[in-house]
């Protein structure tokens, strides 16, 4: 999947000139992305190199230091409150490590969203979309397991279902594949895509995968030392490979 | 290269720390303040919470509050008997336990138990990015973990305090009663005739301080745990000792004002 005809679309998300910052450490240097309705966005980049930073200043769990982030034409620093949770119910949020509710089984980690954010659902709706998103991710039969007792394709599947049941405009995937064997990547590769035609959803996946990023995504951006290097289709950032790019190439396909 | 820095530095440094430890600490109180007045309001999740905390620490409290009536009682004992004034054990003990030792070993036994849960379970959620999912799915974090625990320790802690006084009393008895034939109904008709509405109002007041600083450290510690599984221990760990020396500043302010309530 790696066509590039999503660019006339609208768009979703918007990043203006970003700068961010931890301490003394600079880990965004002035960022600039779009990405289009219905296309598929891989950030890729070494670990610490920001990738996981810029994902959450999109659902406002960090802020700029400078710059624009505009998420469905909203401005997402300047949001707060209901507002704030009003564009959070658009965007669906897969945590690197699932993040599920410990204390809760997986029927209980998807309806928790639902409960807490359309209150007049009655139990039988509420069960209905619970089964509906398990059956999307594949794992139906598992709603009474705990999630200490999911393997981690599993606990991934259950993540995304719980950000799916929600019915999302856009997916943020953090990570997706990351600390999974390959058959397991794969499975959830092709969920991802899935998930994209399914649900007709916008998705930006952080990922230092490369296969992860080629079968899944319309467009490739590579973040290197807080700035993107080259945004463009798969073959457009790898054809011509330079000395800051083929290292991710050369990593996950051995030549 | 490591640079050694000098004294004065790492002093300042520590000291704005704490200052800014303080600050933080006072923000989320404010917070706390804040949004426990306003919808939504989880009342099933402070019923849940509230009955976890009731049901861990029952049986401690049970044994606690029982073996410290009976210990007080026998070593209370020898003494009274020197002047010839047993008659007065039921009524010293009485005071003993309701004014003071009922509430003090509830809240104790609660800072440990509950406490360090609550910094414990919470700093797992924060560092498993638990209650960013939360945050990142519209919901409340500080709401539905925060509100929620500090109004159950703070409901609870006073209930269970009521009970320590009654096993506490019980433990006393039995060891009364190991000396001297009386009965259940005038050893607690004895031990209650000292004993003032003030008593009563000033015991259950302290808890509800207690219970709220132990949700509220715990509660603290938990949220703005960091680096990883080691962040969630230091988290159980402080939230125990920090409410344990706050419990104690407070039973030492709220003795001198009932007293001076008493006086006046």
């Amino acid at each position: 999947m790696n066509s590039n005809k999503n660019i006339a679309s609208p768009l979703v998300i918007n990043i203006n000139n970003v700068y961010k910052s931890f301490g003394e450490l600079e880990v965004l240097k002035g960022i600039n992305l779009s990405v289009f309705k219905g296309e598929n966005m891989a950030i890729l980049g070494k670990s610490g190199s920001g990738k996981s930073v810029l994902i959450k200043m999109m659902i406002g769990l960090l802020q700029p230091d400078k710059g624009e982030v505009f998420v469905l034409n909203q401005e997402v620093k300047n949001l707060q409150g209901k507002e704030l949770d009003a564009l959070r119910l658009r965007i669906g949020f897969s945590f690197q490590n699932s993040a599920l509710y410990d204390s809760m089984n997986v029927f209980q980690n998807l309806a928790f969203p639902l409960i807490m954010n359309h209150k007049n659902l009655s139990k039988a709706e509420i069960s209905h979309a619970v089964e509906e998103a398990l059956v999307a991710v594949g794992l139906e039969s598992k709603e009474l397991q705990m999630p200490a007792d999911l393997s981690g394709g599993q606990r991934k599947r259950i993540g995304i279902a719980r950000t799916l049941i929600l019915k999302p405009e856009i997916m943020l995937y953090d990570e997706p594949t990351s600390g999974l064997d390959p058959v397991t990547s794969s499975e959830i590769n092709a969920l991802i895509v899935s998930v994209q035609k399914e649900y007709r959803t916008t998705s930006v996946i952080i990922t230092h995968d490369l296969t992860c990023a080629k079968v899944t995504c319309n467009r490739i951006a590579v973040l290197v030392e807080g700035a993107f290097l080259k945004v463009g289709t798969f073959e457009e950032v790898f054809n011509q490979q330079t000395d800051l790019i083929s290292p991710f190439y050369n990593y996950n396909f051995i030549q | 290269m490591l640079v050694k820095q000098n004294k004065p530095y790492v002093i300042n440094k520590k000291i704005d720390s704490y200052f800014d430890g303080v600050y933080h600490a006072f923000k989320f109180v404010k917070r706390f303040f804040a949004q426990v007045i306003r919808p939504p309001f989880h009342f099933k999740e402070v019923i849940n919470q509230s009955y976890e905390i009731g049901i861990k620490s029952l049986s401690l409290i049970t044994l606690t509050g029982f073996i410290v009536g009976m210990v007080f009682t026998k070593q209370t004992r020898p003494s009274l008997e020197d002047f010839g004034a047993t008659s007065w054990l039921p009524s010293l003990i009485g005071i003993a336990i309701v004014r003071a030792l009922a509430a003090l070993v509830t809240a104790l036994i609660c800072a440990g138990k509950v406490g360090s849960s609550i910094g414990a379970e919470l700093g797992s959620m924060k560092v498993t990015e638990q209650i960013d999912a939360m945050e990142v799915s519209a919901i409340n974090p500080f709401k539905y973990l925060v509100v929620t625990r500090v109004l159950a320790t703070s409901l609870t802690i006073p209930i269970l305090a009521l009970y320590c006084s009654f096993v506490g009393l019980l433990g006393s008895y039995l060891n009364v009663y190991g000396s001297e034939a009386s009965s259940l109904t005038m050893f607690y008709k004895n031990a209650f005739s000292d004993i003032s509405f003030l008593d009563i109002f000033a015991s259950v007041v302290k808890s509800i301080f207690y219970g709220f600083t132990i949700g509220m450290v715990g509660c603290y510690k938990g949220y703005y745990a960091t680096q990883g599984t080691r962040g969630v221990g230091k988290a159980a760990n402080e939230a125990v000792v920090l409410s344990m020396f706050l419990i104690f500043v407070e039973e030492i302010i709220i003795v001198q004002v009932s007293n001076w309530i008493r006086l006046y």
